[in-house]
């Protein structure tokens, strides 16, 4: 309320003062008030920034699916820090531009308190940097490592996801002894593609892998029939297809296409569940790849049995993908932190969050202290063929479970923390 | 690794059938601007419609050859339609009202298609007769693109006899030429861009649908194809039929050999190869000022 060099006995004034003291008197009251009316609408915001529309949308989508559980779960439970949690979903169109406007917008427009969010390596970065100005924690949901880097990490970012390097690492350390020494990469053309191939190449190297080529695809590729003729001519013993999202059941069906399966094992750092469900069995079949959930879990982990129920139960008895369980672990676990604090300001959530250690869906996590890198298990899966599959859910079957291990990350050191 | 002559014969082979795709596409595109002067935005949502349409029509009937004959028909009556609702109205304001409104037709049906299929995207199967590979001596190829090569060529064929040898086809061709002349003769030339129009469509529709197998069907799947396709008709020139198809060969050849040696500069090479020949010839290949 500004100031004014009105004289006090104009009429002016003396109207607006008694507005004003009606004013304090209104609000004092409605603090004492049990649920006064804005108070009921103030929640807990986190915003969801993911890449609704292009290449990736069937992951976005799972990532929403999950995120939505998680809140419904916790207000359910009677919320937290005297407040009931809000969802706000924005499409991020895989363009890191859109997604800093996107995540700008949720922070200072609609005033959420918490992002979780992204699924593309490049998009995870430049949310961050928005994030890290406005001293907001930011859970990042994309596989990358590149967040957990001293350059772009902050004490508000977080990593629920995987990295490259241990999904990668985790496959390469089950396949290449069983499969063979002579290797070629089919890399999808960015950062992630790239850091794939890394991860496969420093696992691979214990094994005296013979890297025969390093054949490099643009992001969204339509037609790797280009690419087939010099692979096979090359004779590998493994063809590791390093790409993501639709890049890779295209990659995959086209493989099958040019009998590149009879000649060669397929093997992929992250097996996508979503393309494999909307390309059926046939595509993916026998191939052997990563991946951090897989709901076939709950024969043998409690927390996973919960959470598919729940899941399945809120979604039209459709089982939850990987990706659901990051959005559901990802929003859950912030929820969680700020409820124990008992607080929706940044620096104490951080805090809390810090030291969550919990068994949310896929057993029990932890983020490690130097980079927020959530210590998680990787699984290894094989793809079923038609004939295995006892229905449209069960594609695949885990051959081997890597548990939460520092040492298979790339080190706190190597990544340039202190 | 070793070059082959046979290796270098396969990636021939898979240059000539990813080619096949690009000219289906270029040829509408191509002879809507050629002989309506518009710029079609939407060719590549048509593209995608016809895979949509493909995977309702085989939803429906189970069969892929039912679709060869049922997806180009629908897709042109869209385009028929399109053309008579909404761009007829326009013409003679210029270039860019057709542009513009093509634009944003582009918009509005990838998001209808959003709306009605969701945004994940849909399989489509190979057809059972055309599954496997063959072996055409210098190695192992898939069948279905083989039978893309065999139908894209009897098609085109059967187009160019169109153009060439039929009166419809004398009209068309003099239409390109000097519309007024066409109009003093008393031949309806409305009704003349109208067929063009929906033959064009109809041809980007088919080519969604023979696109499908190969590599699903999404929304977001006529995007690259658009540039692609007007990259070809730039390389070809624009208007004419026979520059359409043999630069779009000549791009799928050029694409595939690239790949060979160097697939970093795949996507690079379609856009040298544009400038080399408009530098040569600014045209296109058979363009004419």
């Amino acid at each position: 309320m500004a100031s004014t060099s009105l004289p006090s006995s104009s009429p002016l004034l003396r109207r607006r003062s008694v507005l004003q003291a009606a004013g304090g008197a209104l609000v004092a009251s409605g603090s004492a008030v049990s649920t006064p009316l804005w108070a009921q609408a103030e929640t807990i915001r986190v915003g969801l920034p993911i890449p609704l529309t292009g290449p990736f949308a069937a992951e976005a989508r799972a990532v929403q699916q999950g995120a939505e559980l998680a809140v419904k779960e916790f207000n359910a439970a009677g919320g937290g820090a005297g407040r009931k949690a809000e969802l706000l979903v924005r499409d991020d169109k895989l363009n890191p531009q859109e997604a800093v406007t996107r995540t700008v917008e949720l922070i200072e427009k609609d005033r959420a308190h918490f992002i979780v969010g992204s699924v593309s390596a490049a998009v995870q970065l430049s949310v961050n940097n928005a994030t890290k100005q406005r001293k907001v924690i930011y859970n990042s949901v994309s596989q990358s490592d590149s967040i957990n880097e001293a350059k772009d990490f902050s004490k508000y970012t977080f990593h629920e996801c995987l990295n490259p390097h241990m999904t990668a690492g985790a496959v390469a350390r089950y396949a290449f002894p069983k499969m063979g020494k002579r290797v070629v990469f089919l890399t999808a053309d960015y950062a992630y593609g790239h850091e794939m191939a890394r991860g496969f190449l420093n696992a691979g190297k214990a094994f005296g892998i013979e890297v025969l080529a390093d054949i490099r695809h643009p992001l969204g590729q339509t037609d790797f029939s280009s690419y087939f003729p010099r692979i096979l001519a090359l004779k590998p013993d493994v063809l590791v297809v390093c790409n993501f999202g639709r890049d890779q059941s295209i990659a995959f069906r086209q493989a099958g296409d040019f009998g590149v399966k009879q000649k060669t094992k397929l093997i992929a750092p992250l097996l996508m569940h979503s393309g494999r469900m909307v390309d059926g069995h046939d595509v993916y079949a026998g191939v052997i790849g990563g991946t951090g959930y897989y709901w076939g879990m709950e024969q043998d982990t409690p927390s996973a049995r919960a959470f598919n129920a729940a899941f399945r139960a809120a979604n039209g008895g459709a089982a939850p993908t990987d990706y659901a369980g990051l959005g559901y672990a990802g929003v859950r676990n912030v929820l969680a932190a700020a409820k124990l604090a008992n607080s929706v300001d940044s620096d104490r959530v951080a805090e809390t969050l810090q030291g969550i250690k919990a068994d949310v869906y896929k057993g029990s996590t932890y983020y490690r202290a130097c980079d927020h890198q959530s210590v998680q298990s990787v699984l290894i899966v094989e793809s079923k063929a038609p004939a295995q599959a006892t229905t449209k859910d069960d594609i695949f079957r885990i051959v081997a479970t890597e548990a939460p291990d520092e040492a298979r990350m790339r080190s706190c050191t190597e990544l340039g923390h202190a | 690794m070793e070059i082959t002559a046979s290796l270098l014969l396969q990636q021939l082979f898979v240059g000539l059938a990813l080619g096949a795709i690009y000219v289906l596409v270029a040829v509408g595109l191509s002879l809507i601007f050629g002989l309506l002067g518009v710029v079609n935005f939407a060719h590549g949502a048509f593209y995608m419609l016809g895979a949509y349409v493909a995977v309702y029509v085989y939803g429906l009937t189970g069969s892929f050859w039912a679709c060869l004959l049922l997806v180009p028909l629908a897709v042109g009556l869209l385009g028929l339609l399109a053309e008579r609702w909404l761009i007829r109205p326009l013409y003679g304001r210029g270039v860019d009202y057709p542009l513009l409104l093509t634009f944003g037709l582009a918009y509005v049906l990838v998001d209808s298609v959003r709306m009605v299929w969701g945004v994940q995207g849909e399989a489509f199967a190979t057809p059972e007769a055309l599954r496997g590979a063959v072996d055409v001596g210098f190695g192992v190829f898939p069948l279905y693109r083989l039978f893309l090569i065999g139908l894209c060529a009897g098609l085109l064929l059967a187009l160019w006899l169109f153009i060439e040898k039929t009166r419809l086809g004398l009209i068309i061709r003099a239409g390109a030429r000097d519309p007024l002349v066409l109009k003093v003769l008393g031949i309806d030339v409305g009704r003349i861009w109208l067929l063009i129009f929906g033959l064009g469509t109809a041809l980007a529709g088919l080519a969604g649908l023979l696109a499908a197998p190969l590599r699903g069907v999404n929304p977001e799947m006529g995007g690259s194809v658009l540039i692609e396709a007007f990259v070809i008709t730039v390389i070809g020139g624009m208007g004419s039929l026979v520059g359409a198809i043999v630069a779009g060969l000549l791009v799928g050849v050029v694409v595939a050999m690239t790949t060979l040696f160097q697939p970093e500069f795949a996507e690079l090479a379609i856009f040298a190869l544009m400038a080399a020949v408009l530098i040569l010839r600014p045209n296109g290949l058979f363009g004419k000022s």
